[in-house]
This record gives structure tokens, C-alpha cells and sequence, in this order.
């Protein structure tokens, strides 16, 4: 493993248990990802993005059936912790997360200072006054004008609340933070100066970001890699440079040219068909059935390619 | 405040409105001001929140406009007033030369059935304990069609309108057991059971799914170029409006800041307050990581008591002192067939 690798997962799987059988939400997962770099994974609804987000931070339900996999962080494997040295020593502290809609999650009747403040003192053993000084120099960061401490979440508007839950991500000076679709609700505008901030913390504070999102134009705003994620694994890994200008896998061909643009000709295509369903996935290749390229090598499970530092899970590279 | 003069291209073929007669203006709107009253205890006057303050626009038979702006920019007061769900405050509507502001009773259903809705969020807009097959039937049972087979024929036209067929398949399922994009297909559906002259198209796709999104916005299109219908599409989003309408208006704090064609506005926006939206719209780019994004400072401003003059000044680059700040913008017409409200293009 390389020395700057913060974090490194190996054949992650969490599978739910549900009434017609098992979902296999995340099914063996890998990637890496470097100290201060951005990977953003993404993929369309239901194939298990934010599945992903809680198999990291095990943020589990109680219908789990299968929790499987090797996520080594710094080095140590975090999955052979227990439940309860998992709380203490790496979530909030090593990992934090903004959830999917995270701005309307916000505590009505706490000041938004102290609701930042909170996870400072509780998993930094910090006092009150450390934590809300911790808290302020986080509002500096996020762009939060300081007598916005006072103030109430429904007092702030939705580009506001939304910079007070990265604060809230911030204040325990993790390594690493997870960011569940940051901007799918906000205004072109907001989402824009979400992005500089998410920019200016990464070059400032030197923070690596895992960026969950289906919106791939956005993501090209703080991805150093890109992770594409189809029916619940990862079928294509590499650089954001080459990825946008030229993506391997045909669904991410697909994907990239589905994207409306505002500038140059080219008319979007959609793809037809839908995702499969993670309950009964198809053996072999799980795009086969909507891919344009398939042939009959599809129906055996393609194995994951390597070239040049990226990672494509598909027969059409195999040499 | 001027009106829109410019080119309407519907069905392809672009007549500029000069030569267009009065008669296939659609809809028409002067001057509309959609006010809300606030109220301090239920009954004290505290002012008004002017959602719309001053749009004026002529939409014509088979032309898309697209409507874009940030929320509570008061796009949706305006099609709420279209819609005849808000009574406007000030100013005038009129649908095929009728005015629309006090229609009652009778005339107001008729209104509304040659006025079709696509609402935002497909799952929100259908009834969870409908089938398809009843959600369809419904706005014709209220809109007289009394005989069943008819109906029948029309749920059948309209589902394969939207491509969902075999109908057979869709008719008794709920909509929990629809994906979003075919749960849209049917508020689609719904909204082309009766035949509309104009379509209120509201972010139609901003809950779909990115590979859902051009094939819904491709099947709108088909169906309007089909059907020579009239669409109004209300949008944040500036990348899907260019494969979907020709002319587009930006608006700002209740008022059009720009009008104009939608190849036009991309090339070349005049507005300072276009720019920052053209601006901070990303298209896939891993360049889009290396630099900053241009973002006009603050925030819009409140609509119960908005700025004076121009209403994005304290916000602007531009802005010149004295001017700017003390009296209100015209539309000016630096190139023909666009329009803008700002002082820089006197």
C-alpha cells in the first residue's frame, strides 16, 4: 500500500435482510483513496451510493444480514473494531459525514452554534467554551458570518444551514469527510458557493472528501477521482482527468453523455432501461442488459481490469 | 415597461412576432403583479411579499418559454397565477383574448381543462391510493366526459402518449410501484388527458434521475411538437433549457431581468446577474476542481420590502452609484430581440 493512502477498502458487501429476500446494497466494494484528495462516487438512484456512505461510517440498520469486508484507514483494519471502539475512535473523530439532506436535519431548538459545538465536546472531550471557539473558527471556514452562532436554524437560509452541517462535519478535525448528494436541493447559485467552500477547506485544511452524488457536471467541482457505481459495485475507478475526458466503461459512457451541457453540441442521450434489482441481481456483468457493447462473454461475471492506475470492470477490456 | 417583442419559433418554424397575427397570441400576460399580504396577529397589515411585481410577456400558439430563476424568485407565484390558483393583484391575463382574472364557476373549469400541470415531484402530485387507471379517470369524470368507453380510450391514447405501454401492465398499479420516471410519465399523461392548448411544465425532471432526465424533457418535446402545444417550463437548471425551449426569461426578485433567445442568452447574456447563473452552471470538467467559482456576494433579497432601483445592485459588480441603486431599470434592447432590465446597456 501506498504511504499516502488514508483510506483502502477491500471487498466491502452489506446486505439487508427484506421480505422478498436479501438486498445487496453494497456488493464488493474496492477503492482507495489518497490523504487530501476528493473521490466522488457516483451512480443513479438505487445502486447503493449511500448504502456505501453508511457501510464506511457503520451507520447500520437493524435489518443487516451480511457486514463483510476490510476498510483499512491509516493502515488499521477498522472493521475488526468493536461496535462501541468504532464510536469512540473513529467516527466524528477519524470520519464525519454530512448526510443526504443534512441542512433540514438541523435541531429547531438549538442555536446553531452550540449544534456545532455538540460533537466537539461530546467525542473530543472538549469544554464548552474550546468547543464553541472550535466552532467559530469552523464558521470562518465554511463562510458563516460569526453572529450567525446565535441564531436558530430556521432563521438561516438553506445555503446557510447547509455550510453549518459541513461546519458540524469539521469541528472534530477529522481525516476524512463524507458528503451524501451536498447540493442535490440547493439553488445553482448556493451550490456553486458550496463547492468553493468544500475547495477552500480541502487546500486549507488539507481535509479528503468522499462525495456521494448522481449530478456528474457538479461532481467535476471537487473530484480528483471519480468511482462509478452501478447495482451496487464499483465498475469503473480512475483519475478525474482522464475520467471525464474519457470514460471506459460503456455505462459510463452512457452516463457521461446523459448529462444535459450548457456549453457545446452534443445532444444528451438517455439510457434505456433501468437499473436491476439488488434483490436478485443478474449473474454475470449486472449492465449487460441496457449495455449497447454486450456480447457473449457478458454472462460471466467480468473481472476488475487495471490499466494505468485506473480500474474497469468490464469483458471489452480484457485483453 | 416593455413588452416582449421577440422571435417566437414554435414547431420550427420561426415567425418573428410582427408578422405573427394578434389573434395567435395564447397567452397573454400585462403587467402582473401576484402580491401576498402579511399579517401581524390575524388581522394587523404587515406589508406585502410582492412574489411577482411587474411581468409582461405574450406566449403564442405551439412556442416554449423557459422561466428560470432561484427559488423564491417568485416563478412559482407566477404559474400559480397562470394556473388560475392565485388571483393576481395587479395587472392582466388573457387566454385566447379572455381575460382571466375574475373567471368563476363554469368558465374557470373550462379554463383549467385546456390548462394541463406537471408537477415537480411525480410522487407528491399522485393520490398514493389511486390506481393509474383512476388517476387518469378522475379529472375526466370532473370534467364531464361521461362516457366510459371514451374515458377508457383516452387513459389508453394518453399512456401511449407517454410510451407506457402495454397499457394493460400499468393501468392497475399504484404508484409506489412506479420508478420515478414512469411516475412522471403519468403526471404527464394527466396532464395531456384533455387535450390542453398550454402546458405548466414546473422543474419537471429536477427529482429524476440524471439518465431519466433528457429522455423525460425528449418525451415532453415530442409531445409538444405533436400536438402544437404551448409550454411554459419553469427551471433552475440553465443546461436543460436548450434542448427544450427557444426563448427563455431570467428572473430575479419577482421581475424579468432578461428576455430573449435561448442561443442568444448563452452566447451572449447581457444581465450581470445571468452571468453569475451561466457562470456557476458546471458542465463535466475535471478542470471545474482547479479554480474557483465566480458568485455574486449575498443573497436575494426579501420581497416584502425589496431594494430600490435595480433589485440585484447590492449584489452586483457593476453597480454605479447614484444610478443603479435610486431608480429602477427599463427593459432596454441592446440587440434585437433581447431584452434586458439593467443600466449598463442604456
Amino acid at each position: 500500500m501506498p504511504e499516502k493512502t488514508l483510506l483502502h477498502i477491500e471487498d466491502l458487501k452489506l446486505h439487508f435482510r427484506a421480505g422478498k429476500g436479501t438486498v445487496r446494497a453494497v456488493d464488493g466494494v474496492n477503492f482507495d483513496l489518497e490523504t487530501n484528495r476528493a473521490v466522488v462516487v457516483v451512480g443513479e438512484s438505487g445502486c447503493g451510493k449511500t448504502s456505501l456512505a453508511k457501510a464506511i461510517l457503520r451507520l447500520l440498520p437493524r435489518n443487516v444480514e451480511t457486514y463483510s469486508g476490510k476498510v483499512y484507514l491509516h493502515d488499521t483494519d477498522v472493521m475488526q473494531l468493536n461496535d462501541e471502539d468504532y464510536r469512540r475512535k473513529v467516527r466524528w473523530i477519524k470520519i464525519s459525514m454530512v448526510p443526504q439532506a443534512a441542512m433540514n436535519a438541523l435541531n429547531p431548538v438549538l442555536k446553531v452554534g452550540d449544534q456545532v459545538a455538540e460533537p466537539a465536546i461530546i467525542h473530543n472531550a472538549m469544554d464548552k467554551e474550546t468547543a464553541l471557539a472550535q466552532a467559530r473558527k469552523m464558521f470562518q471556514h465554511v463562510g458563516v458570518p460569526l453572529d450567525f452562532l446565535d441564531r436558530y436554524a430556521f432563521e438561516l437560509s438553506g445555503g446557510m444551514r447547509q455550510r453549518v452541517a459541513i461546519a458540524m462535519s469539521l469541528v472534530t478535525a477529522p481525516d476524512l469527510i463524507v458528503l451524501d448528494e451536498p447540493t442535490s436541493a440547493l439553488d445553482v447559485l448556493t451550490q456553486a458557493n458550496i463547492f468553493n467552500v468544500l475547495k477552500r477547506i480541502k487546500s486549507e485544511l488539507g481535509m479528503s472528501f468522499i462525495l456521494i452524488t448522481h449530478d456528474i457536471a457538479t461532481s467535476s467541482e471537487l473530484a480528483d477521482s471519480v468511482a462509478v457505481m452501478y447495482a451496487g459495485q464499483i465498475v469503473e475507478t480512475g483519475d478525474a482527468q482522464r475520467f471525464f475526458a474519457e470514460p471506459l466503461h460503456p455505462y459510463s459512457r452512457k452516463l457521461m453523455a446523459s448529462v444535459p451541457r450548457l456549453r457545446g453540441d452534443q445532444e444528451p442521450d438517455f439510457i434505456v432501461g433501468q437499473p436491476p434489482s439488488l434483490i436478485n441481481p443478474p449473474t454475470g456483468c449486472r449492465f449487460a442488459e441496457r449495455c449497447p457493447q454486450r456480447f457473449a462473454r457478458c454472462v460471466e461475471d467480468p473481472p476488475t481490469i487495471r490499466q494505468d492506475g485506473r480500474t474497469v470492470k468490464c469483458w471489452l477490456h480484457v485483453a | 415597461m416593455n413588452t416582449m417583442t421577440g422571435t417566437a419559433q414554435g414547431g420550427g418554424t420561426a415567425v418573428t412576432a410582427a408578422e405573427r397575427p394578434q389573434e395567435d397570441v395564447l397567452l397573454s400576460v400585462q403587467d402582473l403583479r401576484v402580491w401576498f399580504e402579511l399579517r401581524r396577529f390575524g388581522f394587523g397589515h404587515a406589508g406585502y411579499v410582492r412574489a411577482v411585481d411587474g411581468v409582461t410577456f405574450d406566449l403564442h400558439h405551439s412556442e416554449t418559454i423557459a422561466i428560470v430563476g432561484e427559488s423564491g424568485c417568485g416563478k412559482s407565484s407566477l404559474m400559480k397565477t397562470i394556473l388560475a390558483l392565485h388571483r393576481p393583484t395587479a395587472g392582466e391575463l388573457f387566454f385566447e383574448g379572455r381575460r382571466l382574472n375574475d373567471l368563476k364557476g363554469q368558465e374557470l373549469r373550462l379554463y383549467r381543462s385546456q390548462v394541463g400541470y406537471i408537477q415537480q415531484d411525480p410522487y407528491g402530485a399522485l393520490a398514493p391510493f389511486m390506481s393509474v387507471q383512476r388517476i387518469l379517470e378522475e379529472p375526466q369524470i370532473i370534467n364531464g366526459i361521461k362516457s366510459r368507453s371514451e374515458r377508457e380510450a383516452r387513459i389508453r391514447n394518453a399512456l401511449e402518449e407517454v410510451k407506457m405501454s402495454p397499457v394493460e401492465d400499468f393501468l392497475p398499479k399504484f404508484p409506489h410501484m412506479l420508478s420515478g420516471g414512469q411516475q412522471q410519465r403519468v403526471v404527464i399523461a394527466r396532464a395531456m388527458l384533455l387535450d390542453p392548448k398550454l402546458i405548466v411544465a414546473d422543474e419537471p425532471v429536477s427529482m429524476l434521475d440524471a439518465s431519466v432526465r433528457v429522455e423525460i424533457l425528449k418525451l415532453l418535446r415530442s409531445l409538444q411538437d405533436r400536438h402544437h402545444l404551448a409550454v411554459i417550463y419553469i427551471t433552475h437548471d440553465l443546461s436543460t433549457v436548450r434542448y427544450f425551449s427557444e426563448r427563455i426569461f431570467v428572473m430575479y426578485a419577482g421581475q424579468a431581468v432578461e428576455k430573449s433567445l435561448i442561443d442568444d442568452l448563452i452566447r451572449n447574456p447581457l444581465h450581470p446577474y445571468t452571468m453569475a447563473l451561466l457562470s456557476a452552471t458546471s458542465d463535466p470538467d475535471a478542470n471545474n476542481a482547479t479554480r474557483f467559482r465566480d458568485v455574486p456576494p449575498g443573497e436575494p433579497p426579501s420581497l416584502v420590502k425589496p431594494p430600490a432601483g435595480c433589485r440585484f445592485h447590492p449584489r452586483c459588480a457593476y453597480m454605479m452609484k447614484g444610478l443603479c441603486d435610486v431608480e429602477e431599470p427599463p427593459h432596454f434592447e441592446p440587440e434585437p430581440h433581447h431584452l434586458v432590465a439593467c443600466w449598463l446597456h442604456r
